[in-house]
């Protein structure tokens, strides 16, 4: 186990990288705290595996240091740094039994055959194949196969972090919660370094105890599943976590009122000064659907199940709103916001609000 | 609801039937009429039974020329296989060197069979082939008309020189269908150049190695024109591998029923063989 600085690192798939858009990574710099479970979260092509591959060795920083546990491992191997990561499609040794994947990792290295079969028997149980141990690795349905690529990553217990790419993406979505509250329990038993990267929010919310959103090659928030559903630093984390995600609309800023079109909101504080593009960003649980407040005409009501979700229209911009499954929209239906869930931005990231 | 049975499809099969009939069912039959049968000229012809068959079986001749080319489709495929495998593996798997070296591997396979033959005869001599000639000069004595073993050599450099690129090739295709993914896999579980190779290459290629392993055993057991270019067989019958044999009996003798006993045993053992191997080495995968 060991804590990680990841030290100003910066990345290019580019020879010569001229401008900051030629970096897949434009630069992060964080500390992965010992035994921490971190997710990275972000779209497609935001750098998160770019960033785990730099961390597990499989990829060189174009510039910046990797520290584990305070040492310099950024020219060291994969092997040489002691990582175990699982890839998002399986992978397994086909010729090999079930028995055998799981011990390859560990013969490579010389681990004594008696612990080998300790270990590998333990990582069975857990993963629950211990039935399939003799079998061909190649018969397997995809689920089984993801889940011998999952052993082979928790089989070693000496490793420095143990990282994980999308790994249940091929997984069905009984298995996906069964596996994800498996290693959730392992994290808790062992207290692996653990690196999760989605794009799935409920996996990072589920799994991890700080989540790290990445955008655009950096890091824009990093904090607790409550921290980046109450106050987003970034409107790209408003919009991008939360279903469905947090309203934004422009407003001009006068004192402690904000004013859009003809309505003038009240906010809980005076925002600090910010330059550039104001905006209001309200998540769809904040906004109170009733008679009394700002008008708006809805446009759809989907039912997702547990709630509602209310489309509409206030002063011509879409918003959302959440209303619980019993709730009924007014005839003439009007909202308010809660002064709690109101944040403001300026130039997209978050300003504090003065009392 | 009720099958509709429409009998007019086979109208359309119908002129694939003629062509093969034509192609390959009639030939076939003209040459097994031909093996139970004698003839003294004039399109007279007498029963001979299986007269031809006994003959050929129990001639050495035949024997020798069968195991010759047992022995030099074993040669071959021991060295092109490991060969083929060999160089696919240390084929660049992007940027420019891959057209380079694909357009390399694919120049051999297209030089037709007959000017191989040509140019390894030339090649090979020792007045003015450039081997023949340095080799000489190194002080080895060489001259694959008169030995036996300098002949065998010849034949079996060029069969390497023109069929491994096949091998390279098919391993080639099996080797960049290997998501990076699996590379990644064995470098974080600390997997030497040979377990990469034993573990994720070489099952990897399985499948495309029996394709290659087929070809070129058939290929190599049928091979005619490029020994018959170089040595026609000779020194004395040291090169006279089955075909050149047959075609020595069949055109240069004028046997027919000999010849046409011939053909349709050797037809028989390279059905077999191919057989053979494709039921081991796919049993084989089956198992596992």
């Amino acid at each position: 186990m060991a804590r990680i600085d990841v030290n100003h690192v910066r990345h290019s798939y580019l020879p010569n990288p001229r401008t900051d858009a030629d970096f897949a990574l434009r630069e992060v710099h964080h500390t992965f705290e010992d035994g921490g479970a971190y997710a990275l979260l972000g779209p497609s092509g935001c750098g998160k595996t770019t960033l785990l591959n730099i961390i597990s060795g499989l990829l060189h920083p174009s510039h910046g240091q990797l520290l584990f546990n305070g040492k310099d491992v950024t020219n060291l191997s994969t092997q040489e740094r002691n990582i175990a990561q699982v890839f998002q499609f399986p992978v397994i040794y086909d010729t090999m039994t079930v028995y055998d994947n799981l011990a390859f990792p560990l013969r490579n290295r010389g681990v004594p055959e008696a612990d080998v079969d300790r270990k590998v028997r333990e990582t069975l149980e857990m993963i629950d194949l211990a039935s399939w141990a003799k079998k061909k690795a190649r018969g397997l349905t995809a689920d089984q196969k993801q889940k011998i690529s999952l052993g082979r990553g928790l089989v070693r217990s000496d490793v420095n972090a143990i990282l994980f790419d999308e790994p249940l993406t091929v997984i069905d979505p009984h298995m996906k919660w069964v596996l994800r509250s498996q290693l959730k329990q392992l994290h808790r038993r062992f207290g692996y370094t653990m690196v999760y990267v989605t794009h799935d929010q409920t996996e990072a919310l589920t799994f991890a105890d700080q989540v790290v959103v990445m955008y655009d090659g950096g890091i824009v928030q990093i904090g607790t599943p409550a921290e980046l559903f109450e106050r987003p630093r970034h409107t790209f984390v408003g919009y991008f976590i939360g279903s469905p995600g947090m309203n934004v609309m422009p407003v001009a800023i006068d004192g402690k009122t904000a004013t859009l079109g003809s309505q003038r909101i009240e906010l809980p504080g005076a925002p600090k000064a910010g330059s550039g593009a104001i905006e209001l960003g309200i998540r769809p649980e904040y906004v109170r659907l009733g008679r009394d407040g700002m008008a708006v005409s809805i446009s759809k009501v989907e039912d997702v199940g547990r709630h509602k979700v209310v489309r509409a229209k206030l002063e011509g911009r879409d918003i959302a709103a959440v209303i619980g499954e019993d709730e009924s929209v007014p005839a003439e239906p009007k909202v308010r916001f809660d002064p709690a869930g109101i944040n403001i931005y300026a130039d997209s990231w978050r300003v504090e609000m003065g009392a | 609801m009720e099958k509709t049975w429409n009998n007019k499809a086979w109208f359309l099969v119908l002129p694939v039937l003629v062509l093969v009939a034509f192609s390959a069912v009639i030939p076939l039959m003209t040459v097994v009429n031909y093996s139970v049968q004698d003839t003294f000229g004039n399109n007279v012809f007498f029963w001979a039974g299986t007269e031809w068959f006994e003959e050929l079986l129990s001639s050495s001749r035949f024997w020798e020329a069968m195991v010759r080319n047992l022995i030099f489709s074993f040669i071959i495929l021991t060295i092109q296989v490991p060969l083929g495998i060999f160089i696919a593996l240390n084929m660049p798997k992007k940027g420019w060197g891959v057209p380079v070296c694909l357009v390399l591997m694919a120049l051999p396979l297209l030089i037709p069979w007959n000017v191989v033959g040509t140019i390894w005869q030339v090649f090979g001599r020792n007045d003015i082939g450039l081997l023949g000639y340095y080799v000489n000069a190194l002080g080895i004595d060489f001259n694959y008309v008169q030995d036996p073993f300098d002949a065998w050599v010849t034949i079996i450099i060029m069969d390497v020189w023109h069929w491994t690129s096949l091998v390279v090739l098919l391993c080639y295709a099996g080797l960049v269908s290997i998501p990076d993914a699996f590379y990644q896999a064995a470098k974080i579980d600390g997997a030497s150049r040979w377990a990469v190779f034993r573990y994720i290459q070489l099952p990897k290629m399985q499948r495309v190695l029996l394709i290659a392993v087929l070809l070129r055993f058939m290929d190599s057991f049928m091979i005619y024109t490029e020994p018959f270019v170089v040595t026609g067989g000779g020194p004395g019958n040291s090169t006279t591998f089955l075909s050149i044999d047959l075609v020595k009996t069949a055109l240069g003798q004028f046997d027919l029923g000999p010849a046409a006993a011939m053909s349709l045993v050797y037809f028989l053992i390279i059905l077999l063989l191919s057989w053979v191997f494709y039921t081991v080495m796919t049993n084989y995968d089956a198992e596992r």
